[in-house]
């Protein structure tokens, strides 16, 4: 079978397929974004304070120690669910004030211990950094994690 | 060297190997403070770490991939580089972008996508230097020779510049940006280099076995066609649990199983090459790196890829430290491995002599292999831990972090070896012997 299959032959094969296989490929992740932004998120909830509470996230490069979804470094909690973890869906108020409180705290100092840096957030970026939080712990992600420890 | 533009390699080679230094340096750092977490925690913060240290291998292997093409093509298509000159402006916007944006991240001034952190006016000069690239390397295949090896490392390194595009968007939902984010990150490293990993193998194929054309080229367009049918719905695997539909735990455990048979492939076609050998070239460590790319990527990529790809495995696995296991292991057998491959194979005819420090190529070569082997191995088990214990058991994560330790102390030592191996790989290019270490017996001259 090697033997009868060209040189040119396997060059169509490649081309073709790959071809074939974008075009599904790109046909399925439109339609996933479509799925994203009418089903499992909440984009209606997506309000200012969430889109400012994301670009907090993005400014501080959270993502290279913690992981959102389970994408990041590894290194610090998963937060996609820490919303939950902290009680947010029963006491969404306890919840808010608990993690703002964990992160003006830190670093901790604490000898043999990871530590966080403090970014001198105000009052109000904590604000919208919790709400992007919560408007994360509302993804649909098909029940991942197993559990809330992340 | 035939071609005089081929010189413009060596450049591109040695910016490589600075940032190389800087990544394995930075690594090593970031090892340290899993060890240590009090180390630097107010001047440089391990996400700043990191992110040098992820960036710089991104930075360097985009550079050795372009020596490579400057290195190869004018051998390929039979002709000089279209504009030399603008091959040493690509190179300075490249280097100086990166040192910019290291120095940026010092200070603190970083975006916040992992692995895309540069700043905006950087991503826009890495897509003026990708044009410049694609110009000149285009024009250069299009006025020459059209071989299998210069299409499938065209079309990579095409790919390559237009999925970037995607970096410069960053969505406001979460889940649209993640979908977009892996189609730099997914459709690069488990797509478009797959092409360039390929062609720049064949082409050392080519030079150092004397099989024949032909045979080559047929194993190039076989192994690429496996790598995008495979790899481009193989991307299914990260869209799991990042607020994606359902169908996606089919397709990505169906089709990133299959993004194994690539990287199987490259094994047989290299060691078949090997085999029906026509000469005997006289750069035993290019050989080597060669090889070792082959089997290395197929056991990183392509076995510990596997390891945790389908979905209700990866429902247990994903985000601990089985992924950082895979990430290292794959990164440097298919990526890593190949540039060393190349610039110890373009070296010594760069510089116009024998190929020499052999035997100090070759021991970094195993220094650096076992030292990655074993770090793959110690975060294997602490992952499999990690899953067990928070994801199964849900004990709380640093909890699980604590009992982690020596995995992490046994990490460190492996990097501690990886890196004496890079700095021996360093050495032994950079710094000239009058003789070889152990001679070896005359044989008959090669390309």
């Amino acid at each position: 079978m090697w033997d009868a299959l060209t040189k040119s032959a396997a060059r169509n094969i490649f081309y073709g397929g790959s071809a074939f296989f974008l075009v599904v490929f790109v046909g399925l992740s439109v339609h996933s974004c479509n799925y994203a932004l009418t089903t499992s998120t909440d984009a209606k909830g997506m309000t200012a304070e969430v889109i400012h509470g994301k670009e907090i996230w993005e400014k501080h490069s959270c993502i290279n120690c913690h992981t959102i979804l389970g994408e990041g470094a590894y290194f610090a909690p998963e937060l996609g669910n820490v919303w939950k973890r902290y009680g947010g869906v029963k006491d969404p108020q306890g919840a808010r004030e608990t993690i703002k409180a964990f992160i003006k705290s830190q670093p901790s100092g604490a000898e043999g211990r990871r530590q966080m840096p403090n970014f001198k957030l105000t009052d109000k970026e904590l604000d919208d950094l919790v709400s992007f939080f919560e408007w994360v712990s509302r993804i649909d992600t098909q029940n991942w994690p197993p559990n809330d420890a992340g | 060297m035939k071609y005089q533009s081929q010189k413009i390699a060596y450049v591109y080679f040695t910016g490589a190997m600075i940032l190389f230094a800087a990544q394995v340096t930075f690594g090593l750092l970031a090892g340290y403070i899993y060890v240590a977490p009090n180390t630097l925690s107010e001047l440089l913060p391990f996400n700043i770490i990191r992110m040098i240290h992820t960036n710089a291998l991104i930075v360097w292997l985009l550079l050795g991939f372009f020596g490579a093409a400057y290195y190869l093509i004018p051998e390929e298509a039979e002709r000089e580089i279209e504009s030399t000159k603008l091959a040493y402006i690509q190179f300075a916007i490249l280097f100086l972008g990166a040192a910019a944006a290291v120095v940026g991240y010092v200070f603190r001034v970083h975006g916040g996508r992992e692995f895309l952190e540069q700043p905006t006016w950087i991503k826009l000069g890495i897509v003026v230097a990708a044009l410049i690239f694609l110009y000149n390397v285009t024009m250069t295949v299009l006025k020459g020779r059209k071989t299998a090896i210069t299409n499938v490392l065209l079309l990579g390194l095409w790919g390559i510049a237009l999925f970037f595009l995607f970096a410069l968007w960053d969505p406001q939902n979460l889940v649209v940006d993640k979908i977009f984010w892996w189609y730099v990150v997914h459709i690069w490293v488990e797509g478009v280099w797959e092409l360039v990993m390929a062609s720049i193998l064949a082409f050392l194929m080519l030079k150092m076995t004397g099989v024949d054309r032909e045979v080559v080229e047929k194993w190039l367009y076989a192994i690429v066609a496996l790598a995008l049918f495979s790899g481009l719905l193989g991307t299914g695997h990260h869209y799991y649990w990042i607020g994606t539909p359902a169908y996606w735990q089919w397709i990505g455990s169906i089709f990133s199983s299959l993004e194994i048979l690539p990287f199987f492939a490259m094994v047989l076609f290299t060691f078949a090459m090997v085999w029906k050998r026509k000469r005997e070239h006289p750069n035993n460590a290019a050989l080597l790196w060669s090889l070792g790319c082959a089997v290395l990527a197929f056991f990183g990529a392509g076995v510990w890829g596997f390891l945790h790809t389908l979905h209700f495995v990866n429902y247990y696995s994903h985000g601990t430290q089985v992924t950082a296991a895979h990430g290292h292991l794959a990164f440097f057998g298919a990526y890593v491995a190949l540039n060393l491959a190349m610039i110890t194979y373009a070296m010594p005819h760069l510089k116009g002599r024998e190929p020499y420090n052999q035997v100090l190529n070759m021991i970094s070569f195993w220094l650096m292999s076992s030292g990655m082997a074993f770090m793959t191995f110690t975060l294997t088990f602490a992952g499999v831990i990690q899953t067990h214990m928070q994801r199964v058991k849900g004990e709380n994560f640093m909890d699980v972090q604590d009992e982690l330790g020596l995995f992490y102390d046994m990490r460190l030592l492996a990097g501690v070896i990886v890196v004496i191996g890079a700095f021996i790989f360093l050495y032994s290019v950079f710094v000239p012997r009058s003789s070889e270490v152990i001679a070896k017996s005359k044989v008959a001259p090669a390309e």
